[in-house]
């Protein structure tokens, strides 16, 4: 061994790291001011003019001529059938862009403001860092649950990183109350009242699943269940570390089974709650395994970052090539997972070519401000990790890694963008001073949780019944 | 003795990993070149030792990959764009994202079988090729250390010897005919 390994190894929060995280902030909060300034003058705001706000976009007739369609003669095509079977449903149905423009207007929103996108930018940052947070614990009890020994050095680092849960739970909770009527169409009373003009029959047959308590519940009981593991996972991990004997280990991947079950069911079904019920009329099943993609691919990205970070700050010498290989390798493959969901989705809905289905693509396509976003969160998320982390000497570099881990991080935050803000801010979506400002603030927040968190646990589980193992790993 | 139509060999026979991977050290110290060594089971750091250059298997990999994925797509661009257009649900006729599945399966199939067929050809595995068995023991309890005649400058009682210091159980010759 080149570099001595110091198994009783503590980290220090340095004061240069606090400064860092400190400066980020404080920059975040004045871009974040800034974007808000501009966004009461009306400054800087994305409009399509040509675009009748309420109106074309959510068209189904014009809708169903849009992307997916052939150039071969009208009557020979099997859209025109779709149009008048559209056309006859609309009425009693409401088609979802009408019935939404009306019951925005009847509930008094005049259309998306700064403060609507505000709020969709607290959502899309709480969704994507709680991600983090719940999939950092989903690796460790990954770990347990496949009894792998090679991970078990640096099992720290994304079990810190989970405690983030109770600040995210906090955030992701005031921002539902403070803005659910912004985020979400369906918590507008008047779309379940038969009476009035805006009773919407297909939100309304899902009231059993989309009413306020029993979503709150929802949202109550997905954390509690996510906090309580992650206390239960590291309490037995830092007894571990006082009393040592393998019998921790046992309590531990009997505590990460249980989770992962549990996880299963809660991550699909907060993907539906908190993502895909911002369109209540569309719905895709894969829907789940998407944003799990998503967050799994961030957390592998993130705890990487974090590592090889921590490595060159000259923490983990217990990590060498070999451990950061196989983080690439996890990094790559989740890459393509991810592609692999994203494509599903994709191809499904664009071959059936259900109005009800496609809409949510339509939305995504045919608007000049999304649609070069949908195809930067591909070559982000799927081409840029794929072609780089191709060959064996990227995946055992840390420069490789830095660089790949920060794009896939980003990309995978536009991901939520472009789940989220077609849905909230419908063609008023931005980029600005606002969103910049706002990840900042939230990437200094989760910094400072997470690395203080590292302060209080050995950095190194040193009675981990697979350390050796993991010193010893060669590939 | 036909020096021209035969390969010679000398082959240090060992049976024991670590014996293996000193003499390994030691024989290539002494100025030796090994050609190949074969052993029953995986031996791990033996790559390092023997100083292999790193495989080019993964190159070819990614090339099958590329024509895979070339092939697929331009057939099926042509066949449906082209040659004979249909329409298919309403899509263009050339819809890419109808092709890409065909497009993933063939780059799988291509790659797979072209680094299949490399390394059949590398390892002398083709059809009609004879691969060349130094000693059958190496398939049960015996490390053989293959060291070319032609590729080393030493003479062959000078590799003996140098064999002989690295604690070989058995030095033994192996000629094959070309």
């Amino acid at each position: 061994m080149e570099h001595p390994i110091h198994i009783d190894e503590r980290y220090k929060f340095s004061s240069g790291l606090k400064k860092v995280l400190g400066i980020v902030l404080i920059i975040g909060v004045v871009l974040l001011a800034g974007g808000i300034i501009m966004g009461v003058m009306g400054v800087g705001e994305h409009h399509e003019t040509s675009t009748d706000a309420a109106n074309p976009l959510y068209n189904l007739k014009e809708a169903s001529e849009t992307p997916f369609t052939t150039q071969g003669p009208t009557e020979m095509s099997p859209e025109s059938g779709v149009v008048e079977h559209d056309a006859a449903h609309g009425d009693e149905a409401h088609p979802r862009g009408s019935g939404n423009a009306a019951a925005d207007a009847a509930t008094s929103h005049a259309g998306p403001t700064w403060l609507t996108r505000l709020y969709s930018n607290f959502w899309i940052n709480n969704l994507f860092f709680t991600g983090l947070a719940i999939a950092g614990l989903f690796w460790v009890a990954i770990q347990y649950a496949a009894q792998a020994g090679w991970s078990a050095g640096f099992k720290r680092i994304p079990l810190a990183m989970a405690s983030w849960l109770p600040v995210a739970a906090v955030l992701m909770l005031v921002t539902w109350l403070i803005a659910n009527h912004d985020l979400f169409h369906w918590t507008h009373e008047a779309l379940y009242d038969e009476t009035s003009p805006d009773y919407d029959p297909i939100i309304a047959g899902k009231k059993g699943y989309l009413n306020t308590f029993f979503y709150l519940a929802r949202m109550v009981v997905f954390f509690a269940i996510w906090i309580i593991f992650f206390y239960l996972i590291r309490r037995e991990s830092m007894r571990e570390d006082i009393h040592g004997g393998t019998s921790y280990w046992y309590t531990l991947r009997k505590y990460s089974a249980i989770f992962l079950v549990l996880f299963a069911v809660s991550s699909s079904m907060a993907a539906w709650d908190w993502v895909m019920s911002l369109d209540p009329h569309w719905f895709s099943t894969l829907f789940g395994w998407y944003v799990f993609a998503s967050w799994w691919v961030s957390a592998i990205a993130a705890i990487t970052l974090i590592v090889v970070l921590l490595r060159e700050a000259g923490y983990l010498k217990i990590v060498n090539a070999n451990h950061l290989h196989d983080l690439g390798k996890f990094l790559f493959a989740f890459s393509i997972f991810w592609t692999y969901l994203w494509f599903s989705q994709f191809l499904l809905i664009y071959y059936a070519n259900i109005p009800e289905e496609s809409i949510y693509y339509i939305e995504r396509l045919t608007s000049d401000y999304y649609s070069p976003i949908f195809f930067i969160n591909l070559f982000l998320n799927f081409l840029f990790p794929f072609l780089v982390l191709m060959t064996r000497d990227a995946k055992r570099h840390s420069i490789f890694l830095k660089i790949v881990c920060t794009v896939v991080l980003f990309g995978h935050w536009l991901d939520f963008y472009l789940m989220v803000t077609p849905a909230v801010m419908k063609d008023f979506g931005g980029f600005g001073l606002m969103e910049v400002g706002l990840i900042l603030i939230y990437a200094s927040a989760f910094g400072f949780v997470v690395m203080s968190a590292l302060t209080k646990m050995n950095l190194i589980p040193k009675h981990h019944p697979m350390l050796q193992e993991s010193m010893h790993h060669h590939i | 003795m036909a020096v021209a139509h035969t390969d010679n060999y000398i082959l240090g026979l060992y049976d024991d990993e670590d014996l293996l991977m000193d003499a390994i050290k030691h024989v290539r110290s002494s100025g030796v070149i090994i050609e190949e060594v074969y052993s029953p089971f995986p031996i791990h750091g033996i790559d390092e030792a023997l100083g292999y250059k790193r495989s080019r298997l993964p190159i070819a990999a990614f090339l099958f990959g590329l024509l895979g994925t070339t092939l697929a797509l331009t057939m099926q661009i042509y066949m449906l764009g082209f040659d004979w257009p249909m329409i298919i649900g309403g899509k263009d006729f050339v819809s890419l994202p109808a092709f890409i599945p065909v497009t993933f399966e063939l780059t799988v199939l291509i790659g797979a079988l072209g680094m299949v067929a490399c390394f059949m050809v590398v390892s002398n595995l083709k059809p009609y090729g004879k691969p060349r068995i130094f000693d059958t023991r190496s398939t049960d309890n015996l490390h053989v250390m293959a060291i070319n005649l032609k590729s080393n400058r030493l003479s062959p009682a000078e590799i003996r010897d140098v064999l002989a210091a690295s604690r070989a159980a058995e030095i033994n010759d192996k000629s094959f005919e070309l």
